[in-house]
């Protein structure tokens, strides 16, 4: 079972690998965005985790959805509300349970994708954080391990791809050739989980 | 109509400028003497490029007479933010309304609108309508 302790070594987690891939991931903003995705999410989880140990929410939920909003109120791009969305419809979707299951994390961030899909209407394909999101949940009903490898690969594959969402997508094909910074962002917060659990 | 109270107006732009110049076009436009109330939310809250979810919860308040909000938004985050905080739920003032409008001439077409009196929705219908105004 998973229980608050392991959702705030997450958090943590995150904002640690964050911090330490925040260049690269502006410099992969760089040819095709606005060159401030590492610098956002730092200020983002750098203020997540800031706060959690001022607030100290108790339960898995309350974490997450704290830390969602925190995001949304923080990052200033539209990573902020795609990310805090997606932490606090997870959040909300474990209720107040004490601990949850695998499997019932697996469900709830499930339940966060499809918000994030909603309020950014992207598909799989369309070259951001969903195409590691995605394949990472699928792979979630395995292990940690296995949902860290399939988010990566899920953020390779959106290489070859053409921007269709965000500002990328107003360079057309000029935006092919480069890994899209949010899903690589998003493969950072699903090898978060597997160093959290220690695996 | 809404009882006389007028329906208020948030443009939130990725600079703080544009939002404020839009602010001050769209009421210089309106004319009369009825001053709707229009509130920017433009940059972030340390003064750069961006959206500050705050600074539109704030404006969001601070235009709210009763009569709902309209709120405009240029791109990416200003949308997504706005969004966002209608989720929440309690972010915003009840009746408060993301409008799928050109930011200028929506803001425009708006706030004119909202000088007559008129009420959210003809407000937004107004600002929508700006999308069909072809230029060439």
């Amino acid at each position: 079972m998973l229980d608050a302790d392991f959702f705030r070594r997450w958090m943590t987690a995150t904002a640690a690998l964050v911090d330490r891939e925040a260049e690269r991931l502006t410099a992969l903003d760089s040819p095709i965005g606005d060159a401030d995705h590492g610098s956002n999410l730092q200020r983002g989880f750098t203020a997540v985790t800031a706060t959690l140990e001022k607030e100290a929410p108790d339960t898995p939920g309350a974490i997450l959805t704290l830390a969602g909003r925190q995001l949304i109120s923080t990052v200033g791009g539209a990573s902020g509300p795609l990310y805090g969305t997606l932490l606090r419809r997870t959040g909300k979707a474990l209720g107040d349970a004490a601990e949850v299951s695998p499997e019932q994390l697996a469900e709830a961030l499930r339940t966060g994708v499809d918000a994030v899909r909603t309020l950014g209407g992207a598909a799989p394909g369309d070259k951001t954080m969903i195409d590691a999101l995605v394949p990472a949940v699928d792979a979630l009903g395995g292990s940690f391990a296995e949902a860290r490898a399939a988010a990566e690969e899920g953020a390779e594959a959106t290489v070859p791809m053409q921007a269709r969402k965000g500002r990328a997508s107003y360079l057309g094909e000029r935006s092919i050739g480069h890994q899209d910074p949010g899903a690589t962002s998003a493969a950072l917060l699903v090898a978060a989980l597997e160093e959290a659990s220690g695996e | 109509m809404s009882d006389g109270k007028l329906v208020g107006i948030v443009l939130v732009s990725h600079s703080a400028e544009v939002a404020a110049s839009v602010a001050g076009l769209a009421q210089a436009l309106s004319g009369g003497g009825v001053t709707v109330p229009v509130a920017p939310a433009g940059g972030t809250a340390s003064g750069g490029f961006g959206t500050s979810s705050e600074l539109v919860s704030a404006a969001a308040a601070s235009v709210d007479r009763g009569a709902g909000v309209a709120v405009l938004t240029d791109l990416g985050s200003a949308v997504l933010t706005v969004k966002a905080l209608l989720a929440e739920g309690d972010e915003l003032p009840e009746n408060t309304r993301l409008v799928d409008a050109p930011f200028v001439e929506g803001a425009v077409a708006a706030v004119v609108t909202a000088a007559t009196g008129a009420d959210l929705a003809a407000v937004e219908a107004a600002a929508v309508e700006a999308y069909s105004y072809r230029k060439a």
